[in-house]
């Protein structure tokens, strides 16, 4: 074994380390944001709504994440295609971010459903009592409750999420383990890379799922 | 003076079974209300409906002379101007104090929401704590503040489903007086729910008591007491029994104690067997009285004891006795019956 070569590499691993990172922050920012929403749709009196978030969260989590990734990478252009009517060239990188917003939020969905049915529905009529509409309650009330309840819950699917980007290697693009993969091949090191890669990604989940696990007993008290 | 709120044949129904059946009662502006009644009886189910959190399966709600709930017709909750406080206070947990007092203000301008939740704060004496969170503070606290965060917005009307409920007796009786000074003061309209008839006598002007779903009486807490229109109110408010009679004429009762004559007509038959319902301060210990009973049995309350007496016959009568007539278990007392209100009900 020779790790020589890693702390030579350490800037062009940062830079696959940058790309998992800005990825993973605007998947979680929109799966969060859309997967409020199909909760949201999927507790509504309206059966055609409801029934279509029942519909696409089941759907999602029935489905393997590569595949989603690998077919956005090829359906992506061809719908804007469709839409637009010329080639739009979408990079890698949107065809992989608009896979793991669509994916995630089936997965978020659950836990702000989750979280929104665990306030009281006393809440929501004290809010009703005092002239609030539906979305002034919502908004006001039972999110900035719901949220905090599932802060926890979140934040471990943002974990798995953190370890799942590393699928983008699928489509080519250069993440964190596919800078380490091809750095590795490079300099002759591929397994010292690839062991290193695996320590920093166990280094920063575990770290992070520790964290989690100790903000949930802060909240719980 | 027209009503501010009417409930015309009101029902309403859990999966086919009545929990509210015809029920009609009007509520003029500015008076408090209480609906009495065993747990289940439906009186819950009346506010949620006048809130507007349930639609109605029967009749109309008026507030205002303005329909806001029927049978396919729910206006919504929000726009109903019905505050309420409810029994588990529902303060918003992430809000303080303030907050929570100003959250149905938020139409107003900054200077003058500030101002009205400094006085609604000042009204429940609260101005202390206008930045605690409801968890810090205790539950006659967090009363207050579900209370002047429903006053806040000045609704309508206010509804409050038992709001004493998770408090000590103790603070339950102060605050009760407390909120009924607060509401007169405000001169707001009010229905509260509850099942301790002490609270409905100290909150209420005006009282219905509810039994399966049914309304069996709308009166004020002196009425209930001593003009009970059925046999059920006679014996779910207050105390008493019920004590076998004869119709002698058309205003008066021959019990085994003699006759006694009310001063308005009785609604029987001279000659037909009834119930005569004695309450416990009908019944008047008198030491030169010739008619006696025997203490069975008697419960120290402070300032009076609760006798348990025995006719000759054998049927027994509660009376109220001041606590200076310490009698013992067996003694014979002198008593007379005061029966400025006689309450018969057919046998």
């Amino acid at each position: 074994m020779d790790f020589s070569q890693i702390i030579p590499s350490l800037p062009s691993l940062w830079d696959g380390m940058k790309l998992t990172l800005q990825l993973l922050l605007l998947a979680v920012a929109g799966g969060i944001a859309l997967g409020t929403v199909l909760a949201l749709a999927r507790m509504s009196n309206s059966a055609l709504l409801s029934g279509f978030a029942k519909a696409y969260v089941n759907y999602f989590r029935s489905i393997p994440l590569l595949l989603v990734i690998t077919w956005f990478y090829l359906a992506v252009p061809m719908i804007l295609n469709w839409i637009t009517g010329e080639f739009v060239a979408v990079g890698a990188f949107t065809s992989c971010l608009v896979a793991f917003v669509m994916f995630e939020a089936a997965y978020y969905c659950e836990i702000v459903r989750a979280g929104i049915q665990s306030i009281s529905k006393g809440q929501i009529n004290a809010a009703y009592a005092v002239g609030m509409t539906y979305s002034q309650a919502m908004r006001l009330i039972i999110l900035p409750q719901a949220f905090r309840k599932m802060t926890p819950l979140l934040l471990q699917q943002t974990i798995i999420l953190f370890q799942d980007t590393s699928l983008v290697y699928a489509v080519g693009l250069i993440d964190f383990l596919n800078a380490a993969r091809a750095r590795g091949d490079i300099m002759g090191q591929s397994h010292e890379f690839l062991i290193f890669a695996g320590a920093v990604y166990f280094v920063i989940s575990f770290g992070a799922s520790s964290l989690v696990k100790r903000l949930q007993k802060r909240l719980a008290v | 003076m027209d009503a501010l709120l009417q409930l015309n044949a009101v029902s309403q129904a859990y999966a086919g079974k009545p929990v509210i059946d015809n029920m009609s009662f009007q509520l003029a502006e500015g008076e408090i209300a209480c609906l009495l009644g065993s747990s289940g009886c439906g009186k819950t189910t009346v506010l949620r409906c006048i809130a507007g959190f349930e639609p109605l399966r029967g009749g109309d709600i008026r507030l205002n002379g303005e329909r806001i709930a029927a049978p396919g017709y729910n206006k919504p909750a929000h726009l109903r101007a019905v505050g309420m406080v409810f029994q588990d206070y529902a303060l918003f947990p992430h809000l303080d104090v303030a907050a929570n007092v100003g959250f149905g203000l938020r139409g107003l301008g900054d200077g003058e929401r500030k101002a009205r939740i400094g006085l609604m704060l000042e009204v429940v004496g609260l101005s202390a704590l206008a930045g605690a969170y409801p968890h810090e503070l205790s539950g006659g606290q967090q009363q207050r503040v579900a209370l002047a965060r429903a006053l806040a917005p000045r609704p309508r009307l206010l509804l409050l489903d038992e709001p004493f409920s998770n408090l000590d007796v103790d603070l339950r009786q102060r605050l009760s007086h407390e909120v009924r000074g607060i509401l007169k003061e405000q001169g707001m309209t009010a229905i509260m729910v509850t099942h301790d008839q002490q609270e409905a006598f100290a909150m209420a002007d005006k009282v219905g008591v509810m039994h399966h779903g049914h309304l069996q009486q709308w009166a004020s807490p002196y009425q209930l007491y001593h003009e009970p229109a059925s046999r059920y109110v006679a014996d779910f408010i207050g105390q008493g029994a019920f004590v076998p009679a004869v119709i002698s004429g058309p205003q008066c009762v021959t019990l085994e104690v003699g006759e006694y004559c009310s001063l308005t007509p009785l609604a029987y038959q001279v000659g037909a067997q009834v119930d005569v319902l004695l309450r416990p301060d009908d019944v008047v210990h008198d030491d030169h009285s010739e008619l006696t009973a025997v203490v069975k049995g008697k419960v120290f309350m402070g300032s009076e004891f609760m006798y348990t007496l025995q006719l000759p016959s054998g049927q027994q009568v509660l009376a109220q006795v001041p606590s200076h007539h310490n009698h013992a278990i067996g003694e014979a007392i002198g008593i007379r019956l005061e029966l400025d209100h006689l309450i018969a009900f057919a046998r």
